[in-house]
């Protein structure tokens, strides 16, 4: 029994000598990771050509995992952080632990340019109040669904990326008068929840006419419960853009790998998992390469997206406008 | 071992300190949140408690068919992770919820949860099963000799009132209402959601964003040590109107009916019963009914996070039993055993964003936190386990001493002699209850593992959250109901345990 042990115990040595080849980490968010997000599909493919040992780990959504970033410095195990949004980059590079990915970016399909020296998109969607297509008189701007007495369920722009990003639409849409909209928007606001989950299903359960998402969320519904019940109200302001961005960091001992990866993931074998596990438009690849049902979902006249510099400098002033205008 | 859960809960609470740079002040939105957070908690609090009176009273002194059922079921909104809690009580009390339904097809106007109310409301749902299982340990544990010389004495209800209800409610309400409002101090999720908007900031959510978006450990850390002065100030009070029972010796006897049993007495217990049982679980039923039928096509990772919270269940309340029993046999031959029992408190009165991200600074330099991350979450689920053990447990070892200890010191019976033959027989119904709660706590809290976890290491509530997280909803319902039955399951295994000689 005892040398079965000792030969147990001596070819697990010998297989981690074995598995010599070089690991890249990659720190994400956690539905990227999960079996249905786009992580397996995505690993297996960069692993087919790489040589090496791609290895996820998942740190809770984009802000956590900003704060992992951080919390761990400079000694970090990371190789690549993968789901910020443009809304977190300007605290990001303000760490210094980022690094230039030096990559000239071609093929992108975003709607804006795009010319960021540390981080580079792999998808993006537009932020859209999401609701049944049985709705009647769905309003078409903020200011309509402010006079109208439609309910709607957002985020906490506190602790959650759709919540700020909310924020920002409101302010990159009217700026000086978006305290004015918030006044406006409070008798609609059934709740505020602290994460898109909490808002999506208590929208789900009814208890209001419309929840803050993305005007992609009615693919899922289209696409995995072929369900064509829910679609995006679009509004004439323009919709305001998140983009999903990773980033290499500086202290990586595999900037190679940490390149090619970063290349990968604005190829085809990346971009086409994207649509169907993230649910969002993938950065470079063309419309008509996406799946069916995408050609279904609303077009939003307008693009709206603050620089990283501008939304960090928003966000604090916007904050205590909305905090202002819901606590009366 | 009391010293090793306050380093376990304020060296943490150091590290995250230590690793904060600049100045550190808490801004004016920082004290409307405490000043929110205190509210809300103190009504909380005492609308648990005071709601749970007549329900203890009314399972103590009454039985009928599926009793022990009803009692068990009834502790499930406490087990529960709060987003299921708070959906389930949404489907009845929300906008589009049976209420409303039913309100709105008799014409009558609709009721509004959104609020302090809600707030409230979902506090009392959450806790009240709690506070009702504490009084009812208590009233379970008057002697039933006691009962039958009320009897004999003819006593009516103002007296039992007077010579049994009083002191025992003097003994243990301060300490369950302390258990509840701290809860409800570091809420969270039901407190933004229910209250309907910014409002509603609690101390926890500033702690939240401090961590998340501005990375400002220092105002953290600060905000951590708020609530460890609101905890040491709360457990003050509650400890200044605690007084120590004295109900007197038995033998262990089955319980009995209580004398000055009225018809009125019986029609209030009726509607107490009734009111409760309908109050805590229709939500639950609405719960079961949305998830069920998504349960048997639940994919294969959720059963593999269902085994992996099971095993870690059992792991953490072997490991808080045997850190509580110790400390309770301890702090009963103390003077002011308040003391330590407070520092158990600190491990619920802190938050859990707090302590896991101190323990994350911890560990960091040393070893891999990914790879602790079950042991780290076993841990400290065992430590937030702790106070509920210690509220069951020490009046229960106080009576033992109370009733059994001359005895035993006149057969000079010591340590583990002791506690085999003095103590542990009288513990049974309390330590079952105990370590169901720790175990079914466990299994239901997400915990820190949130902050740690890599794939093929979730638990069952974080799968839940997870499958909620992209979309779902069904299968994160059907991970709900899994969740309840087993939570259920596990608390039932031990708490029957301990109820069978009382029923026997």
């Amino acid at each position: 029994m005892r040398h079965t042990i000792i030969a147990a115990g001596l070819s697990v040595f010998a297989g981690a000598a074995l598995a010599q080849s070089p690991v890249l980490t990659v720190y994400t968010y956690d539905s990227f990771v999960a079996d249905w997000g786009p992580g397996p599909a995505i690993e297996q493919a960069f692993e087919a050509q790489c040589a090496c040992d791609l290895q996820f780990v998942g740190a809770g959504d984009g802000a956590a995992l900003l704060a992992r970033i951080r919390l761990e410095g400079a000694r970090t195990d990371a190789d690549i952080v993968l789901g910020l949004d443009t809304n977190l980059t300007a605290a990001a590079v303000e760490t210094g632990l980022f690094a230039p990915h030096g990559i000239v970016a071609q093929g992108l399909t975003l709607p804006v340019a795009w010319d960021d020296e540390t981080f580079l998109p792999y998808d993006w969607g537009y932020f859209a109040f999401v609701h049944d297509v049985e709705l009647e008189d769905a309003p078409a701007n903020f200011e309509a669904l402010a006079a109208s007495d439609v309910s709607i369920v957002i985020q906490d722009p506190r602790s959650s990326t759709p919540g700020l990003g909310l924020l920002m639409w409101v302010e990159a849409a009217y700026g000086d008068r978006a305290a004015e909209i918030w006044e406006g928007l409070a008798d609609n606001i059934v709740t505020v929840t602290p994460g898109w989950s909490e808002a999506y299903g208590l929208f789900l359960e009814g208890e209001a006419d419309m929840v803050l998402s993305y005007t992609t969320s009615p693919a899922y519904h289209l696409i995995a419960e072929e369900d064509a019940s829910k679609t995006a109200a679009a509004f004439s302001e323009g919709h305001y853009l998140q983009v999903e961005v990773a980033g290499m960091l500086a202290g990586t001992d595999q900037p190679e790998l940490a390149r090619a990866f970063l290349e990968f993931m604005l190829s085809p074998a990346f971009q086409e998992v994207i649509p169907t596990t993230n649910w969002m438009y993938p950065a470079a690849l063309p419309a008509d390469a996406l799946p069916d049902g995408f050609e279904t979902l609303v077009q939003p006249s307008q693009a709206l997206l603050l620089s990283p510099e501008a939304a960090a400098a928003a966000r604090n002033p916007a904050l205590e406008t909305w905090q202002r205008a819901l606590s009366r | 071992m009391a010293a090793l859960v306050c380093l376990a809960v304020l060296g943490p609470l150091g590290a995250v300190l230590w690793r904060a740079d600049g100045p550190i002040r808490l801004g004016a939105s920082d004290w409307s949140a405490i000043r929110f957070t205190l509210l809300q908690a103190a009504l909380s609090a005492l609308g648990s408690v005071v709601l749970a009176i007549p329900v203890a009273r009314a399972l103590a002194r009454r039985t009928f068919r599926g009793r022990q059922a009803l009692v068990t079921l009834m502790g499930a909104p406490f087990l529960l992770p709060v987003i299921v809690a708070v959906l389930g009580l949404l489907a009845i009390f929300g906008r589009a919820g049976w209420l409303n339904g039913a309100l709105g097809w008799i014409g009558a106007g609709d009721v509004q949860i959104y609020g302090l109310q809600g707030v409230v409301l979902a506090h009392v749902f959450l806790n009240l099963p709690l506070a009702v299982r504490l009084l009812l340990q208590d009233w379970l544990s008057i002697p039933s000799e006691r009962i039958r010389l009320a009897h004999a004495l003819g006593f009516s209800h103002a007296d039992m009132r007077r010579h049994f209800e009083w002191p025992l409610l003097r003994a243990t309400l301060p300490g369950a209402a302390l258990l509840i409002f701290l809860i409800c101090t570091t809420s969270f999720a039901v407190a933004l959601i229910l209250g309907g908007g910014p409002a509603a900031t609690t101390v926890e959510l500033a702690i939240y964003q401090a961590f998340r978006f501005d990375f400002d450990l220092g105002r953290a850390a600060l905000l951590g040590i708020v609530q460890v002065a609101i905890c040491v100030c709360a457990g003050l009070m509650a400890f200044g109107v605690t007084r120590r029972r004295d109900i007197g010796a038995g033998l262990d006897r089955a319980p009995m009916a209580w004398p000055g049993d009225t018809r009125g007495s019986r029609w209030g217990d009726t509607i107490a019963i009734t009111g409760a049982a309908l109050f805590l679980l229709l939500p639950l039923l609405a719960v079961v009914m949305q998830g069920l039928p998504a349960v048997s096509g639940l994919p294969g990772l959720v059963w593999a996070a269902a085994a992996r919270s099971i095993v870690l269940a059992l792991a953490s309340a072997a490991l808080a039993v045997s850190l509580a029993v110790p400390m309770a046999i301890f702090m009963v031959r103390l003077r002011r055993p308040a003391l330590v029992e407070g520092v158990a408190f600190l491990t619920i009165a802190v938050s859990p964003m707090v302590i896991g991200t101190g323990l994350f600074v911890l560990i960091f330099p040393v070893a891999d936190p990914v790879a602790l991350a079950l042991p780290v979450t076993g841990l400290v689920n065992a430590l937030i386990s702790l106070p509920f053990l210690l509220r069951a447990l020490v009046p229960a070892v106080q009576q033992a001493e109370a009733t059994q200890g001359r005895l035993a010191d006149a057969l000079g019976l010591r340590g583990l002699q002791r506690l085999r033959h003095a103590l542990l027989p009288r513990l049974s119904r309390p330590l079952g209850f105990g370590v169901g709660l720790a175990a079914a706590f466990s299994m239901g809290d997400l915990g820190v593992i949130a902050l740690f976890s890599t794939p093929g290491q979730g638990t069952l509530p974080l799968e839940m959250y997870r499958l909620m997280g992209s979309y779902r909803t069904d299968d994160a319902q059907g991970a709900a109901v899994l969740l309840m039955g087993l939570t259920l399951a596990l608390f039932w295994a031990f708490d029957r345990g301990g109820r069978l000689n009382a029923d026997a």
